[in-house]
C-alpha cells in the first residue's frame, strides 16, 4: 500500500530522516515508534504531504506521491492537537472532507451519521469543539479523518493528550475500529506500551534511522540493536567477550569475570564483542538453587515493592549488577529482602545478543 | 500574607493617607478628561449661541446640522472614504498578516518594520510625501488619493491585530484543512479567516475610526469635491465656535461609545 524508498529529509545540517526504506501492507496497523526527534513525525508528514523528501520516493497505492500536495492525496491525518475547526459544529467538522470532495448533501448526511454512530458521538452533532471533553474531541478528529474513506489513515500521537485510563480505552477502540474498517493505519508514538498493544508491526526509529521492523513479539523478544532492546521494555545490557564455542553453546565472559552460555544461533562465528540483553522478568531468582543453564549466586542490593511485582537489584561477585522483576505470588512463600543471598538463573534462550555500535 | 478569602492584600495602614491622595488625584484626572466633553454635550442643547450661559433647552443645533449642506456633504464624503478605506485595509492587512505568518521571507523582519512605520510616522511628513508622490505620478487629487492615503496608515493596524491573533492559532488547523482536501485558498477562506474574525473586526473598526478622524493627511491629499468632515469642521471652527459643532461632537462621541461597546461585545462573544 505504501512504499517508502530510500527517503532522506534534511533540515539545514540536521538529517531528520536518513535513508528509510519501508513497505507498509494494505490493511495493516503499523506503528512508527521512537523517542522525540527520531524522525518518525517527519516521516509521517512526508506521507501526508506537509514535507517533501530531499531524496527518495514515496508511493501510496502504486501512485508516486513524493511531490503531491496534501490536498491531492487520498490520505487523512489525525493531528496531535486534533486541530478541530473551532467555528464549526461537530457535524460540520466531520463533514468538511466530504464538502471538499463535493459529495452530494444526502449522501454526506448519511455517511456523517454512520461515522458519528461508529465513534459513539450521537447527540453531540450540533456542539462546538469547545463544548466537548478531550476524549470526545479525539473522536471527532478521528471521525473527520475516516469519513472521506482515505486509503491510509495517519495518526500523529493522537492519544498523548488523554489521561492514562482513557488512553487505555482508546487504544482498544482504535484497534477495533481499524479492524472493522480494514483501513491501513500508520500510527506515530513515543510510547512503547501503546505500540506493543495496538500494532501489527512496529518500526523502531532512532536518530533518523530505522532500527528494526517487526511484530510486537519480534521486537520485544528479538531486539536487533542495543537501542531497541533498551527502548522497548526494560533490558539489562551486559558487555560480553567471546571465550569458546561448542555445538550447543557459546561461552562468553561478561564484565566482572562471570561466564555465560548463550545460544550459538545468537552469536555468529567470528564475533568478538557484543552486548547480551536480558529482560528483568527473565531473571529467575530464588533462595534455592534454580534449574537453568546459567546459575549464579548473588546478593540483593535493593528491593522495591511494587504491588504485583517485586523489583530487585542483584549484585554478583565481581560487581556486575542486574535488574530483576519477580512476581509477588505470595508474601509468605518466599519473601526476598535486601541483603539476602539468592540464586539467580538465566535460560540460554532468554539471552539475546545485540551488536554494539 | 494574604488571607485565603482576599486574593489581593489590603493596603498597609501607613499608606492609607497616601491612598486618599491618590483617590483625589484620580478623580481630578477624570474630571479633567471628561468634564469638557460633558459640558460640550450639555451646550449642544443650549438655546444661546455662546458657550457661556445656559438659556434654555433646544434641538435647534441638531436640526441646523442636518440641513447644513457643507456638513452633510462632508459627512457623506467621510463615510464613503472610511468605508472604502476599511475594506481595502482589511483585505491588505489580513492577507499581508497571513502571508508574513505562513511563509518565510528573506527580509521578513525589515518588511515588518517598514509596514509599521506609517503607524508612527508624523502625519505632516506623510501628508507632504503623499502629496508629492501623487503630484509626481500626475494623479488628480480627490476621493482616490484620500482613500489611498488613508489605506496607507490604516492597514498596518489591521495587520498587527491579525498577526497577534495568528500567533495564538494552532498551525495544524490549516494543515487539517489541506489534509481534508481544501486548496490553500479554500483553507484560508473557510478555516483561517473565521478563526481571525474577532481580530479582523476590531482592526476594521480601528481603520474606520482612524479614517473618519483623520485631518492632516486628508488636508494634503484631498481635492475640491472630497472635503471630509474633519476638514470642514476645522474650517468652521477657525471662523468661530458654533453651537452646531457642539451638536456634531456630541453625535461623534455617542457613535464612538457605541463602536467601543460593540467591539468589546464581539470580543466577548468570540472568546466564549
Amino acid at each position: 500500500m505504501i512504499e517508502i524508498q530510500a527517503v532522506t529529509k534534511r533540515f539545514g545540517d540536521y538529517t531528520a530522516v536518513n535513508d528509510i526504506n519501508l513497505h507498509i501492507k494494505a490493511g495493516e496497523f503499523i506503528t512508527l515508534l521512537g523517542p522525540s526527534g527520531c524522525g518518525k513525525t517527519t516521516l509521517l508528514r512526508m506521507l501526508s504531504g506537509f514535507e517533501t523528501p530531499d531524496e527518495g520516493l514515496i508511493r501510496i497505492g502504486g501512485e508516486d506521491v513524493t511531490h503531491l500536495a496534501p490536498y491531492r492525496r487520498n490520505v487523512n491525518q489525525v493531528f496531535q492537537s486534533y486541530a478541530l475547526f473551532p467555528h464549526m459544529t461537530v457535524r460540520e467538522n466531520i463533514g468538511f472532507g466530504l464538502r471538499m470532495q463535493k459529495v452530494a448533501a444526502a449522501e454526506a448526511a448519511k455517511r456523517i451519521e454512520e461515522v458519528v454512530a461508529l465513534v459513539a458521538l450521537q447527540g453531540f452533532e450540533d456542539r462546538k469543539p469547545s463544548q466537548l471533553s478531550g476524549g470526545q474531541r479525539q473522536r471527532v478528529a478521528l471521525a473527520r479523518a475516516i469519513v472521506p474513506r482515505p486509503s491510509v489513515l495517519l495518526l500523529d500521537e493522537p492519544l498523548s493528550a488523554l489521561d492514562a485510563k482513557l488512553r487505555g480505552q482508546m487504544q482498544i477502540e482504535l484497534k477495533r475500529l481499524q479492524k472493522h474498517l480494514g483501513m491501513t493505519f500508520v500510527f506515530v508514538t513515543h510510547d512503547q506500551e501503546e505500540a506493543l498493544t495496538m500494532s501489527d508491526r512496529i518500526a523502531v526509529f532512532n536518530k533518523g534511522r530505522l532500527e528494526q521492523l517487526g511484530t510486537a513479539t519480534e521486537i520485544y523478544h528479538q531486539p536487533r540493536t542495543a537501542f531497541v532492546a533498551d527502548f522497548i521494555g526494560e533490558a539489562n545490557l551486559l558487555p560480553a567477550e567471546f571465550v569458546a564455542r561448542t555445538d550447543t553453546t557459546v561461552r562468553v565472559r561478561i564484565e566482572g569475570g562471570l561466564e555465560l552460555n548463550v545460544s550459538p544461533a545468537q552469536w555468529p562465528a567470528g564475533l568478538q564483542r557484543a552486548l547480551v540483553s536480558v529482560r528483568p522478568e527473565k531473571v529467575h531468582v530464588s533462595k534455592k538453587p534454580v534449574d537453568c543453564e546459567n546459575v549464579f549466586e548473588a546478593r540483593v542490593e535493593e528491593e522495591l515493592f511494587q504491588g504485583a511485582l517485586d523489583r530487585l537489584l542483584l549484585q554478583f561477585t565481581g560487581g556486575t549488577r542486574l535488574n530483576a522483576v519477580v512476581a509477588n505470588e505470595s508474601a509468605l512463600l518466599e519473601a526476598i529482602h535486601e541483603g539476602d543471598r539468592v540464586w539467580c538463573g538465566l535460560h540460554t534462550d532468554d539471552l539475546v545478543v545485540v551488536r554494539t555500535e | 500574607m494574604p488571607t485565603p478569602t482576599a486574593s489581593r492584600p489590603l493596603l498597609p495602614s501607613g499608606l492609607r493617607l497616601l491612598n486618599l491622595g491618590f483617590g483625589v488625584w484620580t478623580v481630578l484626572v477624570f474630571i479633567f478628561l471628561y468634564l469638557p466633553i460633558l459640558v460640550l454635550v450639555a451646550y449642544s442643547f443650549n438655546t444661546s449661541k455662546l458657550n457661556i450661559v445656559w438659556e434654555g433647552f433646544t434641538f435647534r443645533w441638531y436640526a441646523d446640522l442636518w440641513s447644513n449642506v457643507p456638513i452633510t456633504r462632508a459627512l457623506k464624503n467621510s463615510l464613503i472614504i472610511a468605508s472604502f478605506t476599511t475594506v481595502a485595509a482589511v483585505v491588505i492587512g489580513t492577507g499581508g498578516a497571513w502571508l508574513l505568518h505562513r511563509y518565510r521571507y528573506r527580509f521578513s523582519r525589515t518588511l515588518q518594520t517598514l509596514i509599521c512605520v506609517p503607524m508612527i510616522m508624523p502625519e505632516i511628513v506623510m501628508g507632504i510625501s503623499l502629496l508629492v508622490f501623487f503630484t509626481v505620478i500626475n494623479l488628480e487629487l480627490g476621493f482616490l488619493t484620500v482613500i489611498l492615503a488613508h489605506v496607507t496608515f490604516c492597514f498596518p493596524f489591521v495587520l498587527v491585530a491579525v498577526q497577534a491573533r495568528l500567533q495564538g492559532l494552532d498551525p495544524a488547523l490549516e494543515e487539517a484543512a489541506l489534509d481534508l482536501g481544501a486548496s490553500p485558498l479554500k483553507a484560508f477562506w473557510l478555516v483561517i479567516v473565521p478563526c481571525l474574525r474577532p481580530a479582523i473586526i476590531s482592526g476594521a473598526l480601528m481603520a474606520f475610526t482612524l479614517s473618519m478622524d483623520e485631518l492632516i493627511i486628508t488636508v494634503f491629499t484631498n481635492g475640491l469635491g472630497s472635503a471630509t468632515l474633519p476638514t470642514v469642521v476645522y474650517g468652521m471652527a477657525k471662523k468661530g465656535l458654533n453651537p452646531m459643532l457642539n451638536a456634531l461632537s456630541a453625535i461623534f462621541i455617542l457613535t464612538t461609545i457605541a463602536f467601543v461597546l460593540f467591539s468589546s461585545h464581539l470580543r466577548k462573544l468570540s472568546t466564549r
